[in-house]
């Protein structure tokens, strides 16, 4: 069972809320660096990179993708096969840039510690901030929160949200709440 | 090219005829994305944080092991250094009590070489540790296969179809085994030269041709994998000379001036200069002998990767 949470529109009015809030809060533009988490934050990012030359003739330093497989909390404690580790293209010096973090889902703010991490190993930023178009109220695990929320929803135990009709279609048209069988978490990518 | 499910089928890397295509792809494929984290400011990851690694050398190496150190460390392993010369093997105790021995203060990998072939697949049978081959005397070095390949795989993109010599003492080599393995199972083509009493009889088995002229062998191939001749496993004397072995089958810049192409270079290492290889060879543009060097720390981070996820 589904219901849905954003239609096309709404997702559309999402997406350029979010775009005008990284233009007014993110500080000097030409300092910062806009990360999407791989797999499903880089599609956010880009969404949000196609949009945003809407809204200002300044663009950001640069965008890029982060994988942040190899900095997983729980390598040694899945049964199920590892998961593949994808590009991640920064081709910036990010010492003293301000970075934005993009991802899908903040669920239990464990893919978020592990980017903190992974990005810590390309150097030391200035500042890091979060963007998430969606988050699940209530279910931290870790003491993380988005800077820049596309919409929060308080989702149950036994309920997943999912980005796009399918969470591997590289367009997003609307975002669901799944009912599961199982206690599954959301789509973030390390739960 | 992405391959299935990210782990391998085997808990242990004995040898490339133990393992399947796609376990082969697998490695090659996670490699990359150990390159990319090679190539970081701090190039550190914590995938194997809690995981301890025995390297148990029974034998001198100088590149596998400062390799598979680097590639452990680089991953966060916790990691033991041992060599045979400094352990209770000189008193006389059997390898199966000391890895045993080693494995029960809680190991969860080991890395050996050993001079005996086949010693890593007795312990595999013994073991609960994941065990990765680093050599068994003149029987297989799967990592260094893997690494030749993916130095290759990075210049041509596959393998498919590619023109690739084997050079030298293939007799007493364990890194021709795999490579002829490793070379034939992702589809390229090879051929063996090397004078016929340092080529093991019913080589061809292994689909391979064998070409004993080095200039006719040279004008086919496309990169050539330069053997090193193994003074120390030369039992049978069979060698006449070192300088009749240089002048017949060393890699001379003047053959390949002659042949007029551009053929890739691959050494395994430690280097005979003069002998079986030329300086000005070794050292020339098309050389990738540095690059699998590089290359070596990816390979082996990504076999200790995608071991530690196997069940045992």
């Amino acid at each position: 069972m589904r219901r849905l949470l954003l239609n096309d529109v709404q997702l559309a009015l999402t997406f350029d809320r979010l775009c005008l809030e990284l233009l007014s809060g993110s500080g000097t533009l030409s300092n910062t660096l806009i990360l999407g988490l791989q797999p499903r934050g880089y599609r956010i990012m880009n969404r949000i990179r196609s949009r945003i030359s809407s809204f200002s003739q300044e663009s950001f330093m640069g965008y890029g993708s982060l994988d942040l497989t190899f900095h997983r909390d729980d390598l040694r404690h899945r049964k199920s096969p590892l998961p593949t580790p994808l590009k991640t293209d920064l081709p910036f010096d990010i010492e003293r840039k301000s970075v934005i973090l993009v991802d899908d889902v903040l669920f239990t703010g464990r893919s978020a510690r592990a980017a903190l991490e992974a990005l810590w190993t390309y150097g030391r930023p200035y500042k890091v901030e979060l963007l998430v178009l969606i988050d699940r109220l209530y279910s931290r695990h870790v003491p993380i929160e988005a800077d820049y929320v596309g919409r929060s929803v308080n989702v149950l135990d036994h309920e997943r949200v999912q980005v796009g009709q399918h969470e591997k279609d590289e367009e997003i048209k609307e975002v669901w709440l799944r009912t599961c069988g199982t206690h599954e978490g959301g789509t973030s990518s390390v739960e | 090219m992405k391959v299935g499910p990210h782990r391998l089928s085997s808990p242990h890397l004995l040898g490339i005829r133990e393992m399947s295509v796609r376990d082969m792809e697998l490695v090659l494929e996670t490699a990359d994305s150990f390159k990319e984290v090679l190539a970081r400011p701090i190039a550190k990851v914590p995938s194997l944080q809690g995981i301890t690694v025995a390297n148990m050398f029974f034998e001198n190496s100088t590149r596998t092991r400062v390799s598979f150190e680097l590639a452990e460390k680089r991953l966060s392993a916790d990691v033991i250094q041992f060599s045979a010369q400094n352990s209770s093997a000189t008193k006389g105790e059997s390898l199966l009590d000391m890895v045993q021995n080693i494995i029960h203060m809680r190991v969860d990998m080991v890395v050996l070489r050993h001079p005996h072939p086949g010693a890593v697949h007795f312990l595999a049978q013994k073991i609960k540790a994941h065990l990765i081959n680093a050599g068994d005397g003149t029987h297989e070095h799967p990592t260094q296969a893997l690494l030749d390949a993916y130095s290759l795989r990075e210049k041509w993109g596959n393998l498919k179809n590619r023109r690739i010599l084997i050079l030298g003492d293939v007799l007493h080599s364990r890194v021709a085994l795999s490579s002829i393995l490793c070379l034939r199972k992702l589809g390229a083509k090879v051929k063996i030269c090397a004078p016929l009493f340092l080529i093991p009889p019913g080589i061809q088995q292994l689909d391979v041709e064998v070409e004993p002229r080095l200039e006719k062998a040279l004008s086919w191939c496309e990169a050539v994998n330069v053997l090193r001749l193994q003074h120390e496993r030369q039992r049978s004397l069979v060698l006449p000379s070192l300088r009749e072995y240089a002048m017949y089958y060393g890699l001379k810049r003047a053959m390949l001036e002659k042949i007029g192409k551009t053929i890739l270079i691959l050494h395994p290492g430690p280097i005979n200069r003069g002998i079986e290889i030329e300086t000005e060879v070794a050292d020339a543009p098309q050389s990738l002998i540095l690059r699998q060097v590089e290359n070596g720390v990816a390979i082996r981070m990504a076999v200790l990767y995608l071991l530690s996820s196997a069940s045992r």
